[in-house]
């Protein structure tokens, strides 16, 4: 245990030297991130001042307070491997990761962290810009920003273990982009960015219910601006719970199947 | 006139060859045409989700009735198909060359070099991008009822190319500067998130992002003007100042290569 609070924490540092090294690629994937909320959050605006103020509860100061809150999220608990798996597999570095007396995720999960520490200097700034620009209506209790904390914490994980479930694929296929897009796609849908859940047809909130997506990403938004009773809440969090240990389970299995599947290229 | 005319043949033909070699290498990868069309069409899902999602809670978008915006879906499929069917790969591919050293080669060849880098990679499972939209736009046509006029059509075709001209233009003198600063292919993520946004009309965007998006990234230009010739809403004047624009941006790209080609001084030699 000691010996990977060691790892974690030299791991975070050189990954925080490193990715320093990339400020306009990082600048360039900000602009990626901010411009979909906006792009939503615009649209939605929109419809709501043309019918009269107001959308399934939300104003337009609502639908601003929403995406940008969503932004910052989105940031909190993103997750980027499957888009490399593929090509560390092809590649043949999965070999030498696989030598290591370490589980090849810590790896992952430290770049993850100090990517996501890192881009908060980005990420803050753009986020009050947005608050200017767009006048977000947030009246957000001391106790729901307080109960934000461990949601986020939650979803960050629940996500980086979904993704990383998702981006094991490659074990088995190289057509990776098809199965990414997939997950992106329900992402977009079942968690909230294209619209407000409360917005969405019945029957497609129900879905949303049922699967994990929605509490990776608009469980903690929707906590977070107080749109939450306290038994939603509470449903929340035991759902996230409940998916990060079915996660934790498929992310095992997968794994042990993956690598007992995994022909080396290269080396 | 005669001897643009021949040039301007040339030209095609040239294009038709390079797409012939395209077409002769993927042909070999024949999944990937499945593959595209899955994506196309999970792109249509998102466009067609989030219209049907906001015309649940509205009958208008910023002035745009739902057959309108279904028509500036089919365009934003059919200018994106083209985008990535040529100019794109083409240009990345520049910038590639560049780099690597290895686009001596090409400027030995007797013919334009901007012809050569413009049109020499094509992907052409982008034709289903460019098939889509032309059904998408037919459908929103078709729906709106309205009866075609001539001035629609002929506006609408104009500015089909005009905005096809200056995103060229566009994606040219963003590859020239490949001849200063190596490494900008970064710049391609911004254009592609840039042109996300033109999924719906600009006009609704605040005017800040209007600006970015008419005179920076010109999607305005690509998607949204064509659209408003579609839905019969263009002005003459706009019509001409659309038109001017791309005849000025045409010129202004030539310039820039070439002034851009003069100061490059070749890494393989």
């Amino acid at each position: 245990m000691l010996a990977l609070i060691a790892y974690y924490q030299q791991r975070i540092k050189t990954s925080f030297i490193v990715q320093s090294q990339y400020r306009v690629a990082l600048a360039i994937w900000m602009i990626g991130l901010v411009l979909e909320p906006v792009i939503y959050l615009v649209v939605w605006r929109t419809v709501a001042e043309s019918s009269g103020g107001q959308v399934g509860g939300f104003t337009p100061g609502g639908f601003a307070a929403y995406y940008i809150v969503l932004m910052v999220v989105m940031h909190l608990t993103q997750i980027w491997h499957m888009w490399e798996m593929e090509y560390l597999i092809r590649d043949g570095t999965m070999s030498g990761r696989l030598l290591r007396p370490i589980h090849p995720i810590h790896q992952d999960v430290s770049e993850n962290i100090a990517y996501k520490v890192l881009m908060l200097i980005v990420v803050i700034p753009a986020s009050l810009f947005l608050v200017v620009v767009f006048q977000p209506d947030i009246q957000t209790s001391l106790w729901d920003a307080l109960l934000f904390m461990p949601a986020i914490l939650l979803a960050a994980v629940l996500a980086f273990m979904v993704g990383w479930v998702v981006a094991l694929a490659a074990f088995w296929t190289t057509r990776t982009l098809a199965i990414n897009e997939f997950y992106f796609i329900s992402m977009f849908f079942f968690a909230g960015q294209v619209a407000p859940l409360d917005l969405l047809p019945d029957f497609i909130r129900r879905v949303a219910d049922l699967l994990p997506f929605r509490w990776m990403l608009s469980f903690p938004v929707e906590l977070f601006l107080g749109r939450l009773t306290a038994q939603e809440a509470l449903e929340g969090f035991s759902a996230q719970v409940i998916w990060i240990g079915l996660a934790w389970l498929a992310l095992r299995w997968v794994w042990t199947q993956g690598v007992r599947r995994y022909g080396a290229v290269g080396g | 006139m005669v001897r643009w005319g021949a040039r301007a043949m040339r030209y095609l033909r040239l294009f038709g060859l390079f797409f012939r070699i395209g077409m002769l290498n993927e042909l070999e990868y024949r999944a990937n045409f499945f593959i595209q069309i899955f994506q196309t069409l999970l792109g249509l899902l998102v466009s067609l989700g989030g219209l049907s999602i906001i015309f649940s809670h509205a009958d208008n978008l910023g002035g745009w009735k739902p057959d309108e915006l279904l028509a500036v879906v089919g365009i934003y499929f059919l200018v994106g198909g083209l985008i990535n069917l040529v100019i794109q790969p083409s240009m990345q591919k520049l910038m590639e060359d560049v780099r690597q050293g290895t686009l001596d080669f090409l400027l030995t060849k007797p013919e334009d070099a901007q012809v050569l880098v413009s049109v020499r990679q094509v992907q052409i499972w982008k034709l289903v991008d460019i098939v889509l939209g032309l059904l998408v736009l037919t459908v929103a046509v078709v729906r709106m009822e309205t009866v075609l006029t001539l001035w629609t059509v002929v506006s609408f075709v104009l500015m089909l190319l005009a905005g096809a001209i200056i995103i060229y233009s566009f994606w040219l003198m963003l590859a020239t500067f490949t001849f200063w600063f190596v490494k900008i292919d970064n710049i391609l993520v911004i254009f592609q998130s840039m042109y996300e946004a033109g999924r719906w009309p600009v006009s609704i965007y605040p005017a800040w992002l209007r600006v970015i998006l008419t005179f920076i990234v010109p999607v305005a230009f690509a998607v949204t003007i064509p659209a408003e010739a579609a839905v019969g809403r263009l002005t003459p004047a706009m019509l001409l100042g659309g038109l001017a624009l791309a005849a000025a941006m045409l010129i202004l790209s030539r310039w820039f290569w070439r002034f851009g080609i003069k100061h490059y001084s070749g890494a393989s030699a």
